[in-house]
């Protein structure tokens, strides 16, 4: 008894010592190589999310930390709501968060200040990009890589009917009326004249606010505050998207996100689409049924000489508060957002990069030429109102697109679902945004 | 005589409804989840295949297997921090009178009708606070919202049931009140307490609200979050097979631990709501 | 001799009995930490603007989330806030209807499944196993196993409707908006009339059955036996079974979450305030529609305490 006791703490000693020398090592270890652990939540799917794991790992090997990239659900509603929530508990789980352009400024008190991190590029990147990420003056995430739509349209029944490329949202309309009537009298009684995002979401957001800045009609919230969405002139523009439904564009299109107009588009079911540059290459791809019938230009502007607007759209990173590595975190940001690794991913994926430079490069416009053309749309897309609404801009767009979508299905008159709207506004407004 | 037979044979026909009713969804459930690949897609009312495909899939792929472990650990300790804390409350209701005992029994059986998504909020904001989001310790304290008030009610009736001189004896002698309370009591009370323990750990193995809000990743999740969110390789697919066989494996030592203390549940569940 | 020795007692006992309460203080604590306190700072969550995307910067609103009037440019009025919007009361009436039919149902249903099991019969226990099944059984695997009986295409409820006949094609149960509301019904009927069966079984096992010889022996037949004997009797269990059922209904989530996910005809109270809570970005809203969920369960438990006289610490 005596001596099995004695051999039992003889071993159990060996053991804790083996034990302390091991966790010594580790410890050792650990000091001396100092290398962290981060995560980065990214809502890519696809192609995006293989290009990602291509950087990330060139940026583990050149550092020797890891990162690890936490995928989340496509919807991105979903994603937003779970980032707002992740941020809202303080939780250091996630390091860096890649944000659609109108995510960071709302939650702009979670991010860490990026500006004098990323100052050498600062004046390389469009400035409207720039600002859309700037809020009271903290940059709240670097834009990664920019979007912006287009109009896409039909040469081939261009050409039939002896149309040109519609420079104003009137002349589309009549032209995709008469391609319309022509075509479906001759037998093809699928087609529509122009399909867009009608669904209530972010998307007819986006829309509608190209129809009122293409006439000149406002942002809906202007930089300085002003809520301007109530006018004769939006009135009108609403007046005139509600003249489509049924007649150049399907019912439909009020369920129809980017996908569905794509379906839509791609079938040759439709005269004129407005999306974003990835129906491109797919509209292109073997086995389409418009492959090499169709061509893009910038969204028409409005009669009275307005711009040619189209939404900004793109993707950035942003920092957590709550990072227990911050440094590392701002070290990977400045990685994926540089202008060697925006210049590959612009070859290796076709996104648009966000400094100026790169459109002038010959490498990227030799490769892949489509960046090049998307120059001019970036330089006048228009942003959405989420840096000036800052947390309140989820509220102001739902409220917004929910007043398009109910003129648009002849739920109440445009004038007075946007009298509502701005009362809305301005009492979530309040003294100030 | 016939009117006899046609009772007797009514009887029997209804206990025959009564037992296919409660029965048959599990035993469907446990049809499915031993058929494999598309034979899920045919209907069978009897046993076609024996296929333990499913049970794999659902074992080895993912962190199922892991949310079974976070739903044992998260109910035991809070069975444990139950006992403890709601044992010693009892004591102290049942057998001291003192000026508003009945209003506090009263107040802290009110705390089991709170709605769940009343508190949700404010915990949220607690937990946060705490510093304990997607960590399990965030559902243990968030469950003795549940767990603490019915422990404390029954095992108070109970304490309360037992003779008043039990105690004279040890305090006469100057023991401790927490000598009183683990010597005498406590071994009285056992019964009481796996009773109230069963119900607990039930309550907390089932919760659902608090473990989808509290956690966000896979390997945080219980039970109940995981099989709810259980989905497929694309957006659109649904892997019954899969979610039959979770439920299976989930329900399965449930449904064996309800039927062997079958006498002291009915009675637990009883006695809080009748002596009430 | 006496007295000394009765006040050294009662010094004892006072010290003995702070000591005690002592023992209250713990777990008060805890209560007071995660029941009292996140309840109040839910309900003050409703009178702020607050937002998941910067907790810290709500500001006080006042009853706006309840009732508001915005005046619009034309002059018109217009009622916004949590009583002025038509979801929020279709909620309230889905959760009340849901409370009723199903407290009913598992009523009739709980009453006729204990008075099975109050008669002796061989197999009696086996009956009582095969109850509890329900009961045992998740909640989230109830509405899960039922979702895959009910599921359109492969479920097994349209094929046995089929072949008997009762269905001409196959109702996708918790998709359709008209039987939605019933599927939700149906599972949380099977799931919880098991609860309800105990709960009266254990008021019919405390009856005294001599009275039901004498009224065997007067010929009175089982049926107005029930009526005029079994039912006055059992009243007070019956009540209890009623009030413990009715407040877990009203406060549903689970089962509507999982079964019928963003169906207006069945959501209730519960899901629409998780919902505003955590999904859309409407965290004082929901908390404000949270505040008045309280206060409907709050109010029915008080008026059936009171209509039933119960208390807590009655001697049955």
């Amino acid at each position: 008894m005596h001596t099995r006791w004695k051999e039992r703490s003889r071993s159990a000693t060996r053991l804790v010592t083996q034990l302390a020398l091991s966790l010594f090592a580790v410890l050792g270890s650990v000091a001396l190589a100092q290398a962290a652990n981060i995560a980065m939540v990214s809502g890519s799917v696809g192609n995006d999310l293989k290009t990602l794991r291509h950087f990330v790992a060139e940026f583990q090997k050149k550092t020797g930390d890891h990162v690890s990239i936490v995928t989340m659900p496509s919807s991105s509603t979903d994603q937003f709501a779970q980032f707002r929530l992740w941020l809202a508990a303080r939780d250091p789980d996630i390091d860096v968060y890649q944000t659609d352009i109108v995510w960071a400024p709302q939650l702009a008190s979670s991010f860490v200040d990026l500006k004098p991190y990323v100052k050498n590029s600062l004046a390389d990147v469009f400035p409207m990009i720039l600002a859309s990420q700037t809020v009271g003056g903290k940059l709240v995430a670097v834009p990664m890589f920019a979007d912006a739509p287009a109009l896409y349209y039909r040469k081939d029944l261009l050409e039939k009917y002896k149309k040109p490329v519609p420079q104003t949202w009137e002349e589309l309309a009549a032209t995709a009326k008469t391609i319309m009537a022509g075509e479906r009298a001759a037998g093809k009684s699928r087609l529509w004249g122009f399909v867009f995002q009608g669904a209530a979401y972010e998307g007819l957001t986006c829309n509608a606010l190209e129809w009122m800045r293409a006439e000149g009609a406002g942002n809906i919230v202007e930089k300085d505050g002003r809520i301007t969405v109530y006018s004769d002139k939006t009135v009108k523009v609403l007046d005139m998207a509600r003249g489509w439904i049924g007649t150049i564009a399907p019912e439909g299109v009020l369920s129809y996100q980017e996908e569905e107009s794509r379906g839509v588009w791609q079938t040759g079911n439709a005269a004129f689409m407005r999306n974003w540059p990835y129906a491109y290459p797919l509209g292109e791809s073997a086995g389409s049924l418009i492959k090499g019938e169709f061509d893009i230009a910038p969204l028409p502007a409005g009669a009275e000489g307005g711009i040619h607007a189209g939404t900004l759209g793109g993707w950035s990173l942003a920092v957590s508060r709550y990072s227990r590595h911050k440094d590392v975190a701002i070290k990977l940001v400045e990685f994926l957002t540089s202008k060697a690794v925006q210049k590959e991913r612009a070859i290796m994926s076709a996104r648009l990069p966000t400094l100026k430079s790169l459109y002038d490069d010959p490498e990227i416009t030799a490769k892949q030429p489509i960046i090049g053309r998307m120059k001019a749309s970036l330089e006048n897309a228009v942003a959405r109102p989420s840096a000036v609404t800052g947390a309140n801009y989820n509220e102001v767009s739902a409220d917004f697109w929910t007043a398009v979508h109910n003129t648009l299905a002849g739920d109440g008159s445009a004038k007075d679902n946007l009298e509502l709207l701005e009362a809305k506004l301005g009492r979530l407004k309040g003294a100030g945004w | 005589m016939k009117m006899r037979f046609l009772k007797t044979a009514g009887f029997y026909l209804l206990v025959a409804v009564i037992i296919v009713e409660s029965v048959f969804p599990f035993y469907y459930a446990v049809l499915t989840a031993f058929k494999s690949g598309n034979a899920i897609f045919h209907v069978d009312y009897w046993p076609t295949s024996f296929s333990l495909s499913n049970y794999a899939a659902v074992l080895t792929q993912g962190v199922f297997a892991r949310n079974i472990l976070n739903s044992l650990f998260v109910a035991c300790v809070t069975v444990a921090l139950s006992l403890v804390l709601g044992t010693t409350a009892a004591y102290a209701l049942a057998r001291f009178r003192f000026g508003g005992r009945k209003l506090l029994l009263f107040a802290i059986l009110s705390v089991s009708m709170f709605p769940q998504v009343a508190v949700l909020a404010g915990l949220f904001e607690v937990i946060r606070a705490l510093g304990l989001y997607n960590s399990l310790w965030s559902l243990v304290l968030s469950y003795l919202i549940f767990t603490l008030p019915f422990t404390v009610w029954v095992l108070t009736a109970f304490l309360r049931d037992m003779p008043r001189g039990l105690e004279e004896a040890a305090i006469m002698d100057g023991a401790s009140p927490l000598r009183i309370l683990v010597q005498i009591f406590l071994p009285l009370t056992a019964p009481a307490m796996v009773t109230t323990g069963l119900l607990a750990f039930i309550t907390a193995w089932n919760e659902f609200l608090f473990a989808l809000t509290f956690t966000s990743n896979d390997t945080q999740r219980t039970v109940p979050v995981a099989i709810a969110l259980l989905s497929g390789a694309t957006e659109f697919e649904v892997p019954w097979g899969n979610i039959m066989a979770a439920s299976v494996i989930v329900t399965v030592p449930l449904v064996v631990l309800v039927l062997i203390f079958q006498r002291r549940i009915v009675s637990g569940l009883t006695a809080g709501a009748i002596k009430g | 001799m006496a007295a000394g020795f009765a006040g050294h007692l009662s010094a004892i006992l006072r010290g003995r009995r702070f000591a005690v309460l002592l023992f209250l203080t713990p777990m008060l604590v805890t209560l007071a930490a995660i029941a009292a306190w996140p309840l109040i700072r839910t309900i003050l969550y409703g009178f702020t603007n607050a937002s998941l995307s910067d907790l810290d910067a709500a500001r006080f609103i006042g009853f706006r989330n309840y009732l508001d009037t915005l005046t619009l440019r034309s002059g018109r009025t217009v009622h916004t806030g949590l009583l002025a919007d038509p979801v929020w009361w279709q909620a309230v009436w889905n959760t009340l209807r849901f409370a009723a039919i199903s407290v009913s149902v598992e009523t009739v249903f709980g009453t006729i499944i204990a008075l099975v099991l109050n008669q002796r019969f061989p197999g009696r226990g086996l009956v009582r196993a095969a109850v509890l099944i329900p009961w045992a059984v998740p909640t989230i695997v109830s509405a899960k196993i039922w979702a895959w009986m009910m599921n359109d295409q492969f479920g097994i409820l349209n094929d046995m409707l089929t072949r008997v006949g009762l269905l001409s094609h196959p109702i996708a149960w918790t998709a359709s908006p008209d039987t939605a509301f019933l599927a939700v019904l149906i599972v949380d009927i099977w799931k919880s009339t098991p609860f309800m069966a105990l709960l009266i079984l254990a008021g019919l096992q405390m009856l005294p059955r001599d009275v039901y010889e004498a009224a065997r022996v007067d010929g009175v037949s089982p049926f107005r036996a029930f009526f005029d004997i079994t039912l006055p009797l059992i009243r007070p269990a019956l009540l209890v079974a009623v009030i413990f059922r009715a407040l877990d209904a009203l406060r549903i989530f689970d089962l509507i979450y999982v079964l019928t996910p963003n169906n207006a005809r069945t959501e209730t109270m519960s899901v629409f305030a998780q919902q505003n809570l955590f999904s859309f970005d409407k965290f004082a809203y929901g908390s404000a529609a949270s505040t008045l969920l309280f206060l409907v369960v709050a109010l029915i438990t008080i008026l059936f305490v009171t209509l039933g006289h119960l208390d807590p610490e009655r001697e049955t």
